[in-house]
This record gives structure tokens, sequence and C-alpha cells, in this order.
């Protein structure tokens, strides 16, 4: 059970918010000011790269699950099938392509500015190039791909890594150049690089809190919230610094103290159940779903959600000695960019690591790069571990496709079983 | 019908129908070579023929296949073909292939690639990541080096080296094939009730599972046989290309029904990797850069492939307009995320070209087509009664 809700917040969930409200102020007056807008994808983002042009990033996934968290994604998604999108494709599509036809007014009421350069980087994702082909219908700008290849063996190859290298030396920095009409300076990239893996330093080190009993953190609700920066924005700045340090701090301190995870409504007192969980979070009912989790004093100690944007917790870290070839590492080695051998070995190893009594899956109707396959990585999730797996399906920003009651049901029947086969002595 | 085509049509259904793969069986016994399956759409065919190997493409399972354990692997949310596939795989049908082949095309197939490692682990399985990046000195280095790797499994696979002649051999192979499958396009396109798109679909398809080399006769000796039906008469039907058929393919049923409505196919995206390159492949010089360039230069549009300039659709409107088509029928499968997502663009650009189209989807195991024989029907007879293309 969850005792009542802190009456002072974490400083680095204010720090965050203050972050992210600040961004969304620089981008609703960024034409104003002078400064030039870059659309681009969170796994495999160039965050650095961009920055160090001074140019700013958009990221229309984040709009889409904002828009998902307050509600108005049901909206803009019926906008999109109205002007003849399919009921069967990506919701984070439809959801930014009907947020634009409603005005592209973002997640704190302000308009996005529209892009100066999409930015295609193609990492893990199929739909993401079909999504920027739809945008550059939209937009009057230019288009930089960069062709990140997969890893099906989830081993980088040296030609795989000098392909993305050639990408960016013959068409992404001089299409960043002509739009900033700032040269490429790679001192100033390398500086980015480098704050970029100190503050690597400090997400792994909390996410590797949740090894301890209790966990001191949800590492898949609580998760989403300690990638944010790291995935977005913030990586390579001084203000993403100080949130890792800042983060890293409070996360210690609940280890010293014995705390459990904050939720929503306060911390978390009991920790029965251990989780792993695979796949994206539902966005449209966030708290409630996440409530079906810590109502049960269950608590997620790993995820693959939280890598989509970087295994950092593999060992992966921006380099400034190599600049260019770390951020074509970073790019290749994003979750959704593996085969799904590689996938399953790192969620058997969570298991194993974070000593987890279930895995779960949420698996969402709008994400085939996180889906397909996701019945068999079960099956074989339970055969490597001899933990029974839990299946639940919902959807990223579609509101149609959260059924509470059912998920509801179904988390609390694989938990109960859970429980018996403990109290039986079966499984972890 | 004469006796000579129904020889011929009745093998080419043989093919589509028989799931147990018996033609690739048949020539592993007599050749003793091995064969290897692919995925839609686009693979280097040319590098597993010159291995001495079969090429086999791999449609899923079409109407015919009872699916009793391939819907254990996949949500409802995902497209029909991965669980026909695992379905054949599971069922023993795929045995006969020595390797298997994972084109780029979507993350479906993509992680189809992962799933065929964990299931069959004592089987050769590639993906086949094509460049998105069309520079030669970019997109085209990556892709000769992964055309290379290619080409050594394939050579460890068949038991021997392949040489740079081996290529360019197979290179003319399948550079004639084209030329055959260009020919039937063209004689379809202007004369389309000589040739019904049964007939035709399934001469194509017979690509699939026939080494080239017969493929290529088999398509001439259709072109000579098919016109020497004299009851094979012009009907008042509309002119329509088809699109959003380039990986699971719509069953054979459903494209007579389009016929049956009243439409002629005179353009179609069906099994796109057998006609994706445009233009011949050059039979000179190094064969790895030749087919290389070919893929970055002469390549079809197509969903799965990144458009970088403003074209979107410049080639449907081409198809449309070379083959004096009045309409257009996107026939894509139920949750294919290329085709659909694909969709809104090509209409924003036929919208612009003022050439009319309507939609449906399906899916390869769809066996009512009523409601799709009325809509094409509606379709043909509005272009008939009112189009102004």
């Amino acid at each position: 059970m969850t005792r009542p809700v802190d009456a002072d917040k974490d400083r680095s969930m204010e720090l965050q918010k203050e972050m992210i409200a600040g961004m969304f102020d620089d981008l609703a007056t960024a034409h104003e000011d002078g400064k030039k807008v870059v659309y681009t994808f969170v796994p495999g983002n160039l965050t650095e790269l961009i920055r160090s042009f001074d140019l700013l990033p958009v990221l229309p996934e984040i709009n889409a699950l904002q828009s998902g968290m307050r509600k108005l994604s049901g909206g803009y998604i019926t906008e999109a099938e109205k002007q003849g999108h399919s009921e069967d494709v990506c919701t984070y599509v439809k959801c930014d392509l009907g947020m634009l036809k409603k005005g592209n007014v973002g997640p704190t009421g302000k308009r996005l500015p529209e892009p100066d350069l999409l930015l295609l980087s193609y990492t893990g994702c199929f739909t993401f190039m079909k999504w920027f082909e739809l945008l550059k219908q939209e937009y009057d700008c230019p288009v930089a791909m960069l062709h990140v290849p997969y890893q099906p063996d989830g081993k980088i190859h040296d030609h795989q890594r000098e392909y993305i290298v050639k990408q960016m030396r013959t068409e992404l920095i001089p299409k960043l150049e002509q739009v900033s009409g700032k040269k490429y300076d790679e001192d100033r990239l390398k500086e980015m690089l480098a704050k970029s893996a100190k503050a690597e330093d400090d997400l792994v080190h909390v996410l590797e809190s949740a090894k301890n009993r209790p966990s001191p953190i949800d590492a898949y609700f609580g998760g989403v919230y300690y990638i944010g920066p790291m995935f977005t924005a913030f990586r390579g700045s001084d203000q993403g610094l100080e949130y890792y340090r800042l983060l890293r701090e409070e996360v210690d301190a609940r280890v010293a103290a014995g705390l459990g995870p904050v939720t929503p409504d306060g911390t978390m007192t009991k920790e029965k159940f251990r989780l792993v969980v695979e796949g994206p979070p539902n966005w449209t009912s966030f708290r409630e779903f996440w409530k079906m989790f810590y109502e049960e004093d269950a608590v997620v100690v790993a995820s693959s959600y939280t890598k989509v944007g970087g295994l950092y917790d593999r060992g992966f870290r921006h380099d400034p000695a190599r600049p260019l070839e770390s951020l074509a590492d970073y790019c290749l080695g994003c979750y959704t960019n593996l085969g799904l051998p590689s996938r399953v070995e790192l969620l058997e190893e969570y298991v194993k690591e974070y000593e987890a009594d279930g895995f779960m899956i949420n698996s969402v109707k709008s994400c085939n790069s996180f889906s397909a396959g996701q019945l068999l990585i079960l099956r074989q999730i339970e055969e490597r571990t001899g933990i029974p797996g839990g299946f639940i399906e919902s959807d990223l920003v579609d509101p149609r496709y959260f059924s509470a009651a059912n998920i509801k049901n179904r988390i609390e029947s694989y938990l109960q079983m859970l429980e018996q086969k403990r109290g039986a002595g079966v499984g972890a | 019908m004469r006796p000579a085509l129904k020889t011929l049509v009745d093998r080419v259904t043989f093919l589509y129908e028989d799931l147990d793969f018996t033609a690739v069986k048949e020539w592993k016994e007599r050749t003793g070579g091995k064969a290897v399956g692919y995925m839609p759409i686009y693979v280097p065919r040319e590098i597993i023929h010159a291995a001495g190997m079969l090429p086999v493409g791999v449609l899923g399972g079409g109407e015919g296949l009872e699916i009793i354990r391939g819907d254990a692997y996949f949500q409802s949310y995902i497209c029909h073909i991965p669980r026909s596939t695992v379905e054949l795989a599971l069922s023993g049908r795929l045995d006969c292939m020595d390797g298997m082949l994972f084109p780029s095309i979507c993350d479906v197939i993509r992680n189809l690639s992962g799933m065929w490692n964990m299931m069959f682990p004592d089987r050769y399985v590639r993906y086949i990541d094509v460049p998105q990046n069309y520079d030669p000195e970019v997109g085209g280095s990556f892709w000769r080096r992964e055309i290379a790797e290619l080409r050594a499994d394939m050579g460890r696979i068949a038991g021997r080296e392949i040489s740079d002649d081996d290529i360019r051999n197979s290179i003319k192979v399948y550079n004639e094939n084209r030329a055959a499958l260009d020919d039937l396009y063209a004689a379809r396109s202007r004369t389309p009730w000589v040739y019904p798109i049964a007939e035709l679909y399934l001469v194509l398809r017979a690509g699939c599972l026939l080494p080239p080399e017969e493929h290529t006769a088999l398509i001439r000796e259709y072109l000579e046989l098919a016109p020497q039906e004299s009851d094979r008469k012009d009907k008042d039907h509309s002119r329509v290309v088809i699109v959003g058929s380039f990986c699971e393919q719509p069953p054979v049923g459903l494209l007579q029904t389009l016929e049956r409505a009243g439409c002629w196919i005179v353009g179609d995206d069906l099994i796109l990797g057998l006609r994706w390159l445009l233009r011949d492949v050059d039979t000179e010089g190094d064969p790895i850069t030749a087919l290389s360039d070919a893929f970055l230069v002469h390549s079809t549009e197509a969903a799965s492939r990144y458009e970088p300039g403003n074209a979107k659709g410049s080639q449907l409107i081409a198809s449309v307009r070379d083959n004096d088509a009045e309409g257009v029928i996107f026939c894509a499968p139920s949750f294919c995320d290329p085709a659909l997502l694909d969709q809104p663009m090509l209409v924003t650009a036929l919208d612009k070209a003022g050439i009319p189209h309507t939609q449906f989807k399906f899916s390869e195991d769809t066996g009512q087509f009523a409601v799709i024989r009325e809509q094409a029907g509606t379709f043909s007879d509005s272009i008939r009664l009112w189009s102004e293309v």
C-alpha cells in the first residue's frame, strides 16, 4: 500500500517540470527569437549534434504522448482518420497529424513552431519513415534522412557504423549547417558529449538502484520520468547534468532510508511483487494504469521501454573522443533496433539481475516494432527463467484501446497466480 | 481453351495451390541443389542463383491454409502473412528451404527474422537490410558490403565459391526474365481481355517457385498461346491500376472479382519484388557494383523505400497515364503499415492529378468478395459514366 501524498515533491521532479516548461516556452517563440527548429525522433536522436548548431529539437512522439496524457489524443486521432488515415496504423502518427490539423498547439497550450528541418532518424521503427514523409507533405522544409541499419545479431559491425558516419558527414551535417547558418563545431560537440556521458552514469545508477529491496524507484511508470530529459532535448546540457545529479542524490537517500518508489498517491510502503515489463506504457490512462500495479504492491524493477533511447545500463556511453562514431553506435544500439534474440537475452538478464517475481508484456496495438514477436518473447522468457509471464493489450494514445476493467482484471489475476505459485514454492 | 494453354494454366495453378512446395522438392531432387526462401519484397535473387541454388518466394499461405498454430504467435492487430508463414514452417512445409531471407519491408517482417532465429536455430536466417540512402559512396558502399556478405553466406550453403562470372551469368538470366515480364505486362495493358487477370497473376507468381530460366520460357509460351484463344473479347470495362498488394497477396478470387465487376487491371504492384528493378542490370564490370547501382538508381517506387524528392506518387500517376488507365484501386492488406501509411500520400497525388480512386482492404485468406464486387462495380460504372480523365 501507499501512504498519503508527500507534501513536498522531490526537487528533481520540480526541476524536470521547469525544464520541460522552459523548453516549450522556447519553442513557442523560437521563430520570433530567430531560432531554428528541427523535428526528429526519440530513438537514436542526435540531440547533442542538433544543439551544437544552436538548433532546437522537437520530438513528435513526445507531443503525442503528452496529448495522450492530457486526454486530447482521441480527438486528434479521429481528426486524422477523418482525413483518410487508416484505423489500422500507428496512433502516434495520427495524433501528431490530427494535432497539426487542429493548430499544432503543444502540451503547454502554446503553438509549436513549424520545422526548419525534418531530421528523419530512422532507427528501430519503420513507421518513422512514413511519418516524416507525411509531414514533408505538410511543411515546406528540407528533410535529412539518417538510415540506421538494423542489428539482427545485436552486434555493431564496422560497415554499419561507417555508413551512419558517412551519412552524417554528407547528408546531415551539411543540412544542419545550411539551416543554422553555422559551421560544424566538433569541439563544441565533444564538450556536450562529455556532459552526456556524465549524466548517463547517473541515470544508470538510478535505474540500477531497483536492484535494492525495496526498490526505491518504479523503473517503468516512474522510469518514463527519469528517462525524459535524457531521451529528449537535454542530453549534453548543464540542465541535464544537474537534473541527473539531483535525481541520483534523491534516489540514494531513498535507498539509505529504505523507502519504496514515489507514486502519484505517495510512497509505496510494501513491495510484494517485483516485475520486469516489456513494451511501452499506455498514455491516455497512464495514472490509472500505474495505480493498477501499485495498489497491488507491485513495483516494476526493470523495463525495456526505458531503453528505447539507449541501452546505457549495458555500458554504452557517448564518447567525446570519437564523437560521430559514438553517436552512430548510440543510434544502432537503441532497444527496438535490436533483433528479437537480443531483446530476449536482455529481458532474461533483467529478470535474473533484478530478482523479479514476474514478467509482463504490455502489447500496444500501434507499435509493431515492439509488438510483433512479443508472444514468442513471452514464451522464451518463461522457458529461460521459469517464471510465468503476463500479457495485456492496450495502445499508446488511442483511448479506444484502453479497456480498464479488462486490464485490471488481467493484472490482478496474474498477480494472484504469482502469489499462489510463491505459496506453493514454484517459480522464482 | 486449347490443350496447350490448358496444360500451362493447370501447371501454374498447381504451383499456386501447392503449399507443400512440391516443385521445389522435385527441383532439389533432380539437381541435387539447395533452395533458399525469401519473403517479400526485394532480395538480390541473382546471388542465390549464382550459387546454383533455387530462390523461392515465400508469400504466405493464401486462402488455402488453415492456421492452427500461427495465430498463437501474433496479436489480432498484426497482418496475416507472418502467421501463415509461421504456420507453413511449423507444419514442416518449409523444411525444404536451406535458408530464409527476410527483406527490409516493415517492422513485422523484420521482427519475424528474429523469431525465425529463435524458433529454428539450426537454419540459416538473414535479414536483408537495403539502404535508404542512394549515394553510391554512402548507401552504395553499405549495400555492396551487405551483398558481399550474402554472397559469402550463399557460397557456404551451396558448398562452393561464387565467382564474378557466376553472378554476371545470373544477372543476364534475370535480365531476360525481367524483359519477359515487361512484355507480359505490356501485352496485358494493350489487350487485357486476352490475358485474364487470374492467368496473368498465376504466370507471374510461378516466378516465385520456378528457376528463372524456366519461368522466362513459361512467360514466352503463355504470350504465344493466350492470343490464340478466339473467344477472348473486349468488354465494356474500365481500366484501373491496383496498388498496395506488394507483400501479402490478395486471393486470386479477389482479382477475378475485380475483373468480373468491370475492371481491367492494367497495372499493379503484385509480387513487386519480381519487378523491383526497372532496368537491366549491367553485365559488365564488377557484378556486385552492378547489382548495387541498379538498386540505388533503378528501383521502383515502393512504400518500403524512402522517397527523397517530392515525387511521391509520380510513378503511380505515370503508370496510370502509360497504361491509359482511368482510375486507381487501393487494395492493401489489413494492418499493412507500409501500404496504409503510404495511401494518404498517394491519394493526395491522385487528387491533384484528377485521377479517381477507391479503396478496400483484404486479408490473404479473405473468402467473401460480394462487397468488394459491388464496390468495384460501382467504381467502374462511375468512371465510365462520369469521369473526365
